[in-house]
């Protein structure tokens, strides 16, 4: 069962990395015209042969996958010359991921409480209006969200500062205090969703002859709740928590350039721009390789948490 | 890789529990019935209701004034007015004010609706013909032709969709003097390719539960054609579940084409969109906040009318979520 994952997932890693290796190869015309436009004839025929673009397919693809495995990331090309992507990367990793955890992690804390009590007055106002408020908070775009928080909250209220970047090492507070408007603007729609699937996941739950049992028992309905109930529907959140680092990356990246976070969304923002096609080739790679990898992690785990999964596909 | 043995969607829909639920209370039938099935209350209450129709209503009207864009009375979307510069909504009868470039907002937020709409409706229209086509032929033919089509759907879904959009776009339509209809056009084709497997995986799972049905061994026991029985006989069954997610994923264009604007790779300017518009008024947000206010208000309207039709397809023709 891992094994077949494990096949699955190189096969995914497979693909995924070869259309990120073509992309350069891909561009509509002379791709070195378009990665250094600027460069002389010379210096565009020995980047030509660097690039070794009209090599065929998998020699490519070799030379492109085993320079990324071992840290290569290409340049970023300029008139005064080449700079490694990795310097930026290094540096750039770690703000996207925080930004990530702490996004999640606020929408987890809201979610499965709110999930957990709608689930439990399921019908009652106070589960309408959390569904409700849910439903509205999908429809709120996290850019048009991360916008209009930053003017009322950062502008109008001048409560929190509105761009950059401290990192926590340096001052804690105020690493906090420039991340809040971001990871609110993140989670705002996974609470959405999250919730909802709790809701739906714990209403089927509540109806199993152990929680009966446990009720009958004369233990507590909060105990039942938090201790009974939670655990067996958790595990759909669990999946779509891992599927849900998808739509999070694409929010990270947005939400980072508004709010000018130097992290890997910046980078793509500023490769995007200067038509640095080699750095968002490395760039794109890095993401959808973490994506693919983050899910198979998911998918193992959601086997180990449920033993029926596990016996049941085997 | 899921079983071949067509296991999906044994359940029948509509038919009460059978397993009798052990309760001390007074027994309130449609209470229980809420409980065992908690979409089903609502398939009841979603006959549209108020909601429903006000969606119609805003969709209609968003669709019209689009259409109608070049003979309404409107000020050219791109032409400059100095005295409007940044200036709130109402300003000498500008009833949304003009942008930072001193350009008609109302007008802007029209012919804006008129891109976003048309990205929305031939990106899903292209993602539900190619999606549509390759779930059906999955979900049809199964074995070996499933494994590489489900495969090729996971592949797919591997990239993050706003970063597979962006990656389309930035590669085919991001050099120097790009036209606006060259990027419309690669927007449309990169928007299709991200909504293929979303739409794919809804097709093939419906199509391998109606394909077990008795009409379709009598199609084939009578000698009908195979791609006849799967367009004329399993083809129709399918249609409400991904009409369901296509409006779901029209809702998802309208909000990633304003990503990519924000990345600089939505639609060119100087054509608007609600997303480039937006984007635009990011700069001015301290002065104008209007310029972001109005495309943000459109846009979650807009976003939540297709959301919650999509929920009223979906709970009456009871499209299993999980499904997806």
């Amino acid at each position: 069962m891992l094994l077949r994952r494990l096949v699955h997932l190189l096969v995914v890693l497979f693909f995924v990395t070869l259309f990120v290796a073509l992309l350069t190869s891909m561009l509509p015309g002379d791709p070195v015209d378009a990665i250094a436009g600027f460069a002389s004839p010379e210096q565009k025929d020995a980047l030509r042969d660097d690039l070794g673009l009209d090599d065929p397919v998998p020699v490519q693809y070799a030379r492109w996958i085993s320079d990324f495995v071992t840290g290569d990331l290409g340049g970023y090309y300029s008139i005064t010359g080449e700079r490694p992507v990795m310097d930026r990367v290094s540096d750039s990793l770690p703000v996207s991921l925080q930004l990530m955890v702490y996004a999640q992690i606020l929408a987890l804390l809201v979610a499965i409480p709110a999930g957990v009590i709608s689930a439990y007055r399921a019908g009652s106002r106070a589960d309408r209006a959390a569904n409700a408020t849910a439903f509205g908070m999908l429809a709120f775009p996290n850019f048009a969200l991360a916008l209009v928080l930053a003017y009322y909250v950062g502008v109008q209220a001048d409560l929190l500062p509105v761009s950059g970047y401290v990192a926590p090492e340096e001052d804690l507070v105020e690493h906090i205090r420039r991340m809040a408007l971001p990871t609110v603007s993140l989670a705002v729609a996974q609470i959405a969703v999250y919730m909802r699937l709790l809701r739906s996941d714990m209403i089927a739950t509540l109806q199993e002859d152990f929680i009966t049992m446990a009720k009958s028992k004369g233990i507590s309905p909060r105990r039942v709740l938090w201790r009974h109930a939670l655990r067996p529907s958790s595990l759909t959140l669990l999946t779509v928590a891992g599927l849900n680092v998808g739509t999070l990356i694409g929010g990270v990246v947005v939400i980072e350039v508004i709010f000018s976070l130097p992290g890997m969304g910046l980078l793509l923002y500023e490769a995007i721009n200067a038509r640095q096609y080699i750095a968002l080739q490395s760039l794109v790679a890095i993401v959808a390789v973490g994506y693919v990898v983050i899910n198979f992690l998911v998918d193992v785990l959601y086997a180990v948490l449920d033993p029926r999964i596990r016996h049941a596909r085997s | 890789m899921p079983a071949p043995d067509g296991s999906v969607g044994t359940e029948v829909p509509g038919l009460p529990s059978l397993t009798p639920t052990a309760t001390a209370e007074p027994v309130d039938l449609v209470a229980a019935d809420e409980r065992l099935h908690p979409e089903s209350r609502s398939a009841r209450q979603r006959r549209l209701g108020v909601f429903g129709v006000a969606s119609i209503v805003w969709l209609a009207f968003v669709t019209l004034v689009a259409v109608l864009a070049p003979v309404l009375p409107l000020d050219d979307p791109n032409e400059n007015v100095a005295s409007i510069v940044g200036q709130p909504p109402g300003t000498d009868g500008h009833l949304l004010g003009g942008d930072a470039l001193g350009r008609d907002l109302l007008s802007r937020m029209v012919w804006g609706g008129r891109a976003s709409l048309v990205l929305a409706v031939a990106s899903i229209i292209f993602g539900l013909v190619a999606g549509g086509a390759l779930g059906l032929a999955a979900g049809y033919f199964r074995g070996r032709t499933d494994t590489v089509l489900a495969g090729s759907f996971d592949v797919l879904l591997s990239f993050p969709q706003l970063i597979l959009a962006l990656t389309l776009v930035t590669v085919f339509a991001s050099g120097e003097g790009v036209s606006s209809a060259r990027r419309m056009v690669v927007l449309i084709f990169a928007l299709g390719v991200v909504s293929i497997p979303v739409l794919a995986r809804i097709t093939r799972a419906n199509t391998l539960s109606w394909s077990q049905r008795e009409f379709v061994m009598a199609a084939r026991a009578l000698g009908t054609k195979n791609w006849r029985i799967m367009f004329a006989e399993v083809l129709p069954n399918v249609m409400p579940a991904m009409f369901s997610i296509a409006l779901l994923g029209m809702a998802v264009v309208v909000v990633v084409e304003g990503g990519l604007s924000v990345l600089g790779v939505g639609v060119q300017l100087p054509t608007p969109s609600w997303g480039n518009i937006l984007a635009e008024g990011r700069s001015e947000l301290r002065d104008a906040p209007h310029i972001v206010l109005v495309p943000t208000v459109v846009i979650f309207l807009t976003v939540l009318a297709l959301n919650y039709l999509g929920d009223v397809v979906r709970a009456r023709f009871d499209v299993r979520e999980s499904a997806l």
